[in-house]
């Protein structure tokens, strides 16, 4: 098999597989895993208090994502840059 | 030519200071605050020793050719796009994969320590997720264990002769759920209230079982980058010891 019918192949599979969770899970809150946590943690020990807060968080949820997003840009930038330019290097 | 090198140097961790701010949001690590004050130093004491190691392999991995360099910078932000990724999950929440383990098995797992703290530090302090009293703790179930599986698992199954694509695949898979094994473990040990197998259990519910498929999509994500490398630079992953020699 040529190398891009291999990862088209495992890219669909990859698809396949963050969509399933949101077929057979229809109507879930998908919120995040560690509030659920915290919640655990009331349950056990009712009586404890976080003993230090962030010092900063991002004033909404809007610049939460933008930050995100950023982070995202910046990563996939550099890792296809790099892909490229060893793809291209080796054709040479 | 010492200079040339060292401005090489400088110009990796200056870019790395440059990406690490970009980090993001909802990692799924323990909060701040949410570990008794002396977890939080026992944890962050079990790092240092790897820390160091992985300061002295990295300084090593500088010495490298350009192709190296290159491969570590992306290796690095492979991290930062994986973990920026918020996966639904069968438990109808969400989590992130941790993308350490490429790096793990092209540079070897203590190298991953050092990319993963400071991604850890800069998220605590600019996106209030993790947190600077829970670092230790947190740098050592993603940026320590998680890679050191990661390269365990690798090792293991090359030596079993797997195939490189099931080898990767099965290193990134049981390092990132591995990482969350450990996140729910230490919240256990500190918060033990029912007994600490009672505990352990509620938290492996939360976090192991979200991480299955996420651990999946890792994988497979993990072997479609490999998949590139492996056709574009052969001469480099022997260099480092990923391919064999007679694999080429």
């Amino acid at each position: 098999m040529k190398l891009w019918q291999k990862n088209l192949l495992l890219f669909m599979m990859l698809i396949l597989v963050v969509l399933v969770p949101m077929i057979i899970k229809n109507g879930a809150e998908f919120g995040g895993s560690d509030d659920k946590a915290a919640g655990v943690i009331e349950e056990i020990q009712s009586d404890y208090t976080p003993w230090f807060e962030s010092i900063w968080e991002p004033p909404s949820g809007e610049i939460e994502s933008l930050l995100f997003c950023a982070q995202a840009a910046f990563g996939a930038g550099i890792v296809g840059f790099v892909l490229g330019k060893i793809t291209a290097e080796a054709k040479k | 030519m010492f200079e040339k090198k060292s401005v090489k140097y400088l110009v990796t961790i200056f870019s790395l200071i440059l990406v690490v701010p970009m980090y993001s949001a909802s990692a799924m690590h323990i909060m701040e605050g949410y570990l008794p004050i002396s977890w939080c130093v026992f944890w962050g004491v079990l790092c240092v020793p790897f820390l160091i190691a992985g300061g002295m392999s990295m300084q090593q991995k500088m010495k490298e050719d350009n192709k190296i360099k290159l491969l570590l910078a992306m290796a690095g932000a492979f991290v930062f796009v994986l973990s920026s990724l918020k996966i639904p999950s069968v438990t109808g929440s969400c989590s992130h994969p941790t993308g350490t383990g490429l790096g793990a098995v092209l540079f070897g797992p203590s190298i991953m320590s050092v990319l993963g703290i400071i991604v850890l530090l800069f998220q605590a302090v600019l996106l209030a997720h993790g947190g600077l009293t829970t670092l230790g703790a947190n740098t050592f179930s993603m940026a320590i264990a998680g890679p050191f599986v990661s390269y365990g698992v690798f090792v293991l199954l090359k030596r079993f002769k797997a195939s490189k694509p099931v080898a990767i695949f099965f290193a990134a898979f049981v390092g990132d759920l591995f990482t969350y094994c450990i996140t729910s473990v230490q919240l256990a040990i500190a918060f033990s209230g029912e007994g600490f197998w009672f505990a352990l259990g509620k938290f492996m519910g939360i976090f192991a079982v979200t991480q299955v498929p996420i651990a999946v999509a890792e994988g497979i994500l993990t072997v479609i980058v490999y998949n590139v490398l492996e056709t574009s630079c052969k001469r480099e992953l022997t260099q480092l010891g990923v391919l064999s020699k007679g694999e080429i």
